[in-house]
């Protein structure tokens, strides 16, 4: 059965490098493998998404409405714009960050209120935590990213150590530090 | 060794392995990576050209001294570079040509959606249309292969989900072939009319054996499965039919799009009860099959227009697709935006302010049509602006002159706006050109180009001096900006369009996302200054907005530029 993971988030969170750890992750683990991106002008600070797909034999690049078994949200809102994408049961894990978009920063719409609890409220499971204060305890608020993926961890039966050396894989070695921190502190350990 | 690749790299490694030496590119979201991705290799010669039409040109050149060439670029910059690719259709190759265009169906970063497989059929050259990662990189060295037995160029057709999504690739080493002998043959590159008289036949006959292959070839396989329903797809479509079919449906995928097979399509339908043709955008695998006599289920059911997915897929055909939940409210959209620190913002803010009507161009730049800026009124295509503007002033005169302007960015001003200049220059409107000089080709994500004074490895090369070369052509008003000061751009744009002759101006300040620019401390709003005019507002940067009642500054996203600052009565931004 093929698992299918959607990151989302606001152009320039770094959503590239958690998709390139997953997708060599996946890949190391036998999976077949499909990450697709979004680059150009999606990227300029509008809302984006990358498709994570592994198993046995993947076809579609893409992950359709209704197919994602995890939501993995660097951004409340955009949670909530990708919900339709969640399969039922499906899991999402979002940081609590709030970045106003530009009808909200010109004042023509309001941030959406209490979006966690709407989320939960459809019956979704919601993870919900803040990770820019875990990513700036771990030194450095570009690390949400891989605060995520350390919670998102908890969910795959994929020993520790086989996500520490995707790291050390991916990552620059001058940063590794740093995320192995910021990993471990989103797993909660 | 498997390993995940972009379609794009891929692609590259596919260069690469084939033994191609020369590339020549303009970039082009989906195709720049490939061009990217191949100037990481020491053995291939890659450079950005000035645009697509001189890029084939060099490939071409290439080819006909006797090395493997590529082309890369994006399907609008295919009727940029038409004009050769028609012609050294006739003449055919010495060395193996490939060319690479890829389509973006959906319109993610793109201002038309027009379907590249009728460039094919209309220049009479073959098209290779891969599926995913490991497709891309096989095709491209089988394309080398048929492009020197057939002698003709080859296109390699991507598309936005083949050329920006990962999958598993197995690459082998580079082999070069030996160089080819160049000798001069007149008869078969001359394209005068007597020459190319004698050429149009042999591209009729080009096209027949390639029909021929086409009927049995590796691009084109069946599979097999439930005969009560069969496909005809290509590309990501394919992808998409085996994620909702399976099994449940034969398919016939076909990655040689031009030219298309007969009897393997007639035997294929045969062997099934319902025929269904699977292809984004135009009809053109099946009005093919309709020519041949078939009868089957396509565009009378799939849309024409934007991307296909597997729900839309099942939801046409009548497959079931999953339930999901939504929200009720409507959640406040995410369009791109330009960044904060954006050189551009202080210009717009005075086009606006000056209520000009601006013709616009392709870049970052065309975002100035975004609210609460909302200073342009029209993008056409590269270099649009500055002919439009010269067409727009001679229609309506004066009144016009006095308040219009275009706005260019500095490679798309090389790419195509240079010949629009020249027009202003030669047939003389009082036209006032904007060049918004930020240093790089911005929207693509920073290719070099040449204003820049570097080459695609980032290396020094040649830089071309806007202000000369738009003094050399005639224009005695050249005067250079810089947008972040809003008093002098306001004071020189008024004067140049004034004036009663053609003018340039150069709105020069590098990208804030350029790793070399030194970003300032952001500013603070000082909530007991602030008297909640929203002036600052109407810039529409990113990093302001309004918490209860005052402006705040986001220090994650403010680089400091102090636009904002000079809009401010009060003191406020600080």
């Amino acid at each position: 059965m093929t698992k299918n993971i959607m990151i989302v988030g606001v152009g320039g969170q770094g959503s590239l490098l958690a998709s390139k750890l997953l997708g060599h992750l996946l890949l190391t683990e036998g999976y077949d493998v499909k990450v697709s991106e979004v680059h150009g002008m999606s990227q300029r600070g509008g809302s984006v998404v990358t498709y994570v797909r592994f198993g046995e034999k993947v076809y579609s690049p893409i992950i359709d409405k209704g197919q994602a078994d995890f939501i993995v949200s660097f951004e409340k809102l955009e949670a909530a714009r990708y919900l339709e994408y969640l399969k039922k049961d499906g899991r999402i894990v979002v940081n609590t960050q709030e970045i106003d978009p530009m009808p909200v920063v010109t004042g023509a719409m309001e941030y959406p209120k209490d979006l966690i609890a709407k989320l939960e409220a459809t019956g979704a499971n919601v993870d919900a935590m803040d990770c820019l204060t875990l990513a700036n305890e771990a030194g450095s608020a570009k690390a949400v990213n891989i605060v995520l993926m350390g919670r998102l961890s908890k969910y795959f039966d994929i020993p520790l150590e086989k996500w520490q050396k995707a790291i050390d894989e991916c990552v620059p070695a001058k940063f590794a530090e740093l995320n192995h921190k910021a990993f471990l502190l989103g797993r909660g350990e | 060794m498997k390993q995940l690749m972009l379609g794009n790299q891929a692609f590259a490694r596919g260069l690469y392995e084939a033994g191609c030496s020369v590339v020549s590119s303009y970039p082009g979201t989906p195709s720049t990576e490939v061009t990217e991705e191949a100037a990481k290799f020491e053995e291939i010669y890659c450079e950005w050209a000035p645009n697509e039409k001189v890029a084939m040109e060099v490939a071409f050149g290439a080819s006909l001294a006797g090395r493997r060439s590529f082309c890369g670029m994006k399907h609008v910059g295919l009727n940029v570079a038409a004009d050769p690719l028609f012609t050294c259709s006739y003449t055919g190759v010495n060395a193996g040509m490939i060319i690479c265009v890829a389509d973006d169906a959906g319109m993610h970063s793109s201002q038309n959606e027009q379907d590249s497989r009728h460039y094919a059929i209309a220049a009479k050259v073959p098209m290779l249309e891969p599926s995913d990662s490991a497709e891309a990189l096989e095709f491209v060295k089988r394309a080398y292969e048929l492009s020197e037995e057939y002698d003709t160029p080859v296109i390699v057709k991507m598309c936005t989900r083949v050329a920006h999504s990962q999958s598993v690739v197995e690459t082998t080493d580079r082999v070069l072939p030996e160089m080819k002998p160049y000798e001069k043959n007149i008869a078969k590159y001359v394209m005068m009319p007597g020459n190319a008289i004698k050429k149009h036949p042999f591209v009729e006959e080009r096209t027949a054996k390639l029909q021929a292959l086409a009927e049995d070839c590796y691009f084109n396989r069946v599979e097999m499965g439930d005969t009560k329903l069969g496909i005809i797809t290509s590309s990501t479509s394919y992808q998409y039919a085996k994620e909702v079919f399976g099994d449940n449906a034969c398919i016939l995928k076909l990655g040689m799009i031009h030219p298309l097979p007969k009897k393997l399509i007639l035997d294929f339908a045969a062997k099934v009860e319902k025929l269904v043709i699977l292809e984004e955008l135009d009809p053109i695998i099946e009005e093919h099959c309709k020519e041949l006599g078939l009868v089957v289920t396509g565009k009378d059911v799939l849309p024409i227009t934007g991307e296909f997915s597997q729900n839309l897929i099942a939801e046409k055909l009548g497959v079931e697709v999953p339930a999901y939940s939504k929200l009720e409210e409507q959640m406040p959209a995410r369009p791109p935006v330009m960044c904060a620190g954006c050189p551009h913002r202080g210009l717009f803010y005075t086009l606006a302010k000056n209520k000009c009507t601006v013709l616009g161009d392709i870049g970052c730049y065309t975002l100035g049509a975004v609210a609460p800026l909302s200073a342009m009124d029209m993008t056409l295509c590269m270099g649009a602006s500055i002919s439009s503007l010269h067409g727009f002033n001679k229609a309506r005169g004066e009144e016009s002159e006095k308040k219009t302007v275009a706005v260019i960015g500095d490679s798309t001003f090389m790419h195509s706006g240079m010949t629009g200049l020249a027009n202003i220059a030669y047939n003389q409107s009082n036209s006032t050109v904007i060049i918004l000089d930020n240093s790089i080709t911005g929207m693509t994500g920073h290719q070099q180009n040449p204003t820049t004074g570097y080459n695609i490895k980032g290396d020094p090369a040649g830089k071309i001096d806007l202000e000369a070369l738009c003094r050399a052509m005639g224009f005695e008003s050249v005067r250079v900006i810089d947008p972040y000061n809003l008093e002098e751009c306001d004071r020189v744009i008024k004067e140049e369009l004034a004036k009663e002759l053609p003018s340039v101006i150069i709105s020069r300040r590098p990208c804030a996302l350029l790793k070399y620019v030194k970003h300032e401390a952001p500013l603070k709003c000082n909530p007991e200054k602030c008297v909640s005019c929203k002036s600052c507002m109407r810039l529409g940067c990113p990093a302001i907005s309004m918490k209860d009642g005052k402006a705040v500054v986001d220090v994650t996203l403010c680089v400091g530029c102090g636009v904002c600052k000079q809009l401010c009565k009060f003191g406020a931004l600080e």
